[in-house]
């Protein structure tokens, strides 16, 4: 048992500390960081990834991916959050990408991956529905097998990026016949064809990324599915596990905590620092330990994937604990911006308030409700490994 | 990286857990703690002849040479079966103490007898004014003839009873609280001028309380004055070992209280069927994961000499004095009426959990000592952190 970083690990932390100062700079930065121009941006920065072989260091070698270790993938990830360069956007590279790897046939292998690897494509994710939430497996919309195409009827909601999607995989529903988990078909739907409406959900952090999507007899061709019919529960279940190891955003909450505490350093009550306020440090420290330990939890999922396990429902458990520590931190930005924490966004500049931070408490504290709700809320996590962790 | 134990390790591993099996059962343990001083000295034959005795020990003395994965895993099998000899006191503190400083003659008189369990040992740190500070020391160590001599009072020395040896924290110069001017000093506990009164806590381990005066010394370990880093290096080196003990007693515990759940029934169900329990063992299951990845990332800081050591030393003593109570107590409330009696093992690990929290400082004491040491600006460096403050 040891963490300690090899040489080679350490020429590795100067390389990925060397490409974050080549390539993610201010310019790029400010580009994702302004909704207006934000896919434009993360666009360019995948880009840069895809040139240096880093886009989707997870996959297969032979489909592009890194062979890392876990530490190098944990040292990446620590420089990445650090520099504050943002993930690789999940829906195409992290959650598609490993449905098709894992099921998908050699002509679709072909077909999707390497556009996913080049940000050509632009994926959505079409899981839940209106009635469909936690209990996804109640879902509805139809595919009916029509020649050698599906025609697709129904609607899926809290689609995050629709707007700017040109693909969208989705569970479908084949057969109604036996239990709801069976009958579930996964299909790749072009968001171009004829039939597929994009109305936007106006959220509470004033921002659209949120969208319904609309099937009005939508005609999809048989070679866009996945695997064989009817199975599409257990291939979106494979998936689940990988979303949720990847919303725990570990490192990301360690620059966000980092920040906050320099934020509350800066502020002043009385003459007297935030940070100093017994109450306050104690919140803050609360979190700090408690991401300690999230870091090593989620080394130790990341050691025990690398040794040949499956990520399992332990993933649940990283999920939960993992937003939970977000949230706290939002909220504690929000405590640290005090007024202007309810000022309107744009009613008042970074110029005029000496910082930013209030804003991004706010939009990051708004959005961040969502991170228990999505990704299977966490209540739902619980159940999950009350059952397969403890065995209820 | 990897988390993985050596071979060795393991089979130190499963070598006490057999142990454990076949020597801590319920009854069994209440009769250990029941013989005089709240152990069997049969039990310390056997781990002398096991050579866990040794495992901290440099190889010098007969040591094994062991590091603090090592000391872990002994600890933590220890604390799934509640296990009541003073390892902690007389290998730990006792003999850390005096592998850190004792001169080579001590160290060759001393560590052998330990390794060979002829000798128990503690370490007094602990004043009645003191609480968690163990700089706070008023007991004076003063040179006469050319001898040092005690005065003064200290209390809680675990292992205080049965330990023909005690090393003594004393005050030699400086202020009361002050880092410097601490002197350890080697007493033989049967020694003119030493009364103990002995207790039991109430994890069933004996305490005493110890007034020594006029009480001449037999030896200084480390140099006059400069007894603070000796102990300051053993105390953190203990508080990972107490948190290992720790985790073996949460994870325990939680196993208990898991299988009750699922074998209790009321309203005609087995009780693990109700969401409002399972969300809650839920929980209790991931404080006992957030302890484990603490005691793993300090365990591998302090033996690494990573400067992340003394952050994550503090974090798990925080986390496991947390958890002690979060997971205690609702495993006492999980078991419904039956937690609350001696019937059930469950309030034996509920104490021993307790009184470990209290151990070198409580959850509040490491986190006003974490905050200080995270919150210091940072061109002033993370090294600074005085537990005198």
């Amino acid at each position: 048992m040891h963490t300690r970083f090899s040489e080679e690990d350490l020429a590795f932390q100067a390389e990925v500390r060397q490409f974050l100062s080549d390539n993610w700079d201010s310019e790029l930065a400010a580009t994702c960081g302004n909704r207006a121009t934000m896919k434009e941006g993360l666009e360019e920065w995948q880009r840069r990834l895809y040139s240096k072989g880093w886009i989707a260091p997870h996959w297969p070698v032979e489909h592009g991916g890194t062979d890392w270790s876990v530490t190098q993938t944990f040292i990446y990830n620590s420089e990445r959050a650090a520099a504050g360069a943002p993930e690789v956007i999940p829906f195409g590279v992290t959650m598609v990408a490993s449905v098709i790897i894992a099921y998908g046939n050699d002509e679709q292998k072909a077909r999707f991956l390497p556009r996913i690897l080049k940000s050509e494509d632009w994926w959505c994710q079409g899981y839940s529905e209106p009635g469909a939430g936690s209990d996804l497996a109640s879902l509805k919309t139809r595919a009916d097998l029509d020649g050698d195409e599906y025609v697709i009827n129904g609607s899926k909601i809290w689609t995050t990026y629709a707007q700017y999607a040109n693909w969208i995989f989705c569970l479908v529903r084949t057969d109604s016949s036996g239990r709801k988990q069976e009958g579930i078909t996964f299909l790749l739907i072009d968001m171009n064809t004829p039939g597929i409406t994009v109305r936007p959900i106006q959220t509470i952090d004033g921002f659209h990324h949120l969208n319904e999507v609309f099937f009005d007899n939508v005609r999809v061709p048989v070679e866009n599915r996945i695997g064989e019919e009817g199975k599409g529960w257990t291939y979106a279940k494979s998936l689940l596990v990988q979303e949720r190891l990847s919303i725990a955003e570990v490192a990301d909450s360690k620059r966000a905590l980092t920040e906050v505490r320099e934020e509350a350093r800066r502020e002043v009550n009385g003459g007297v620092s935030l940070l100093e306020d017994p109450l306050f440090a104690k919140r803050l420290t609360d979190i700090e330990i408690e991401l300690m330990a999230l870091e090593y939890t989620e080394l130790r999922a990341l050691a025990s994937i690398a040794e040949g396990k499956e990520p399992g429902p332990e993933s649940s458990l990283l999920k939960l604990q993992g937003t939970e520590v977000q949230q706290a931190i939002q909220e504690l930005r929000m405590d640290v911006a005090a007024y202007y924490s309810g000022t309107l966004q744009g009613e008042l500049t970074a110029d005029q308030l000496g910082h930013d931070y209030a804003d991004i408490a706010q939009k990051s504290y708004f959005r961040g409700r969502a991170s228990s709700i999505y990704g299977g809320s966490n209540e739902v996590q619980k159940n999950i490994t009350a059952k397969y962790v403890l065995g209820l | 990286m990897n988390f993985n134990l050596s071979e060795e390790q393991n089979q130190i591993r499963d070598s006490i857990a057999r142990f454990v099996q076949e020597n801590y059962a319920f009854d069994q343990r209440n009769a250990v703690v029941a013989l005089e001083h709240g152990f069997s000295k049969q039990h310390w034959q056997q781990f002398a002849e096991l050579g866990w005795l040794s495992i901290p020990f440099a190889e010098e003395q007969g040591g094994f040479g062991g590091g603090p994965v090592d000391t872990m895993v002994l600890m933590q099998e220890f604390g799934r079966g509640l296990v009541a000899e003073p390892y902690l006191a007389t290998v730990l503190l006792f003999g850390g103490l005096l592998q850190a400083g004792a001169s080579e003659a001590l160290q060759n008189e001393y560590i052998p007898a330990i390794i060979a369990g002829e000798l128990q040992g503690a370490f007094a740190y602990v004043e009645r004014q003191s609480r968690y500070a163990i700089t706070d020391i008023a007991t004076v160590a003063e040179q006469n003839d050319g001898k040092w001599v005690l005065n003064g009072e200290k209390t809680v020395v675990l292992n205080g009873g049965a330990a023909q040896k005690i090393i003594v924290a004393a005050r030699s110069s400086g202020a009361q609280v002050d880092e410097k001017g601490i002197t350890l000093l080697l007493v033989d506990a049967n020694s003119a001028g030493i009364e103990r009164t002995v207790y039991r806590m109430t994890d069933g381990q004996e305490a005493a309380n110890i007034t020594f005066t006029n009480v001449e010394a037999e030896a200084v370990i480390g140099s006059p004055d400069q007894g603070y880093p000796l102990m300051a290096s053993v105390v953190e080196d203990a508080r990972v070992a107490v948190c290992a003990n720790a985790l073996g007693a949460l994870e325990s515990l939680n196993a208990q209280t898991l299988e009750y759940c699922k074998t209790r029934e009321q309203f005609g169900v087995a009780i693990g069927s109700f969401q409002a329990l399972q969300h809650r063992l839920v929980d209790m299951f991931g404080a006992c994961e957030n302890v484990k990845s603490l005691l793993y990332r300090a365990v591998c800081a302090l033996q690494d000499g990573s400067e992340d050591a003394r952050r994550s030393v503090l974090a798990l003593k925080v986390m496991v004095g947390r958890a002690g109570k979060h997971i205690g107590g609702e495993a006492i409330q999980l078991h419904g009426g039956m937690g609350m009696t001696d019937e059930l093992s469950v309030g034996f690990f509920v104490k021993r959990l307790m009184i470990i929290n209290t151990l070198f400082g409580d959850a509040d004491y490491h986190q006003q000592l974490f905050a200080q040491l995270v919150n210091a600006a940072p061109q002033a460096g993370a090294t600074a952190n005085s537990e005198a403050a």
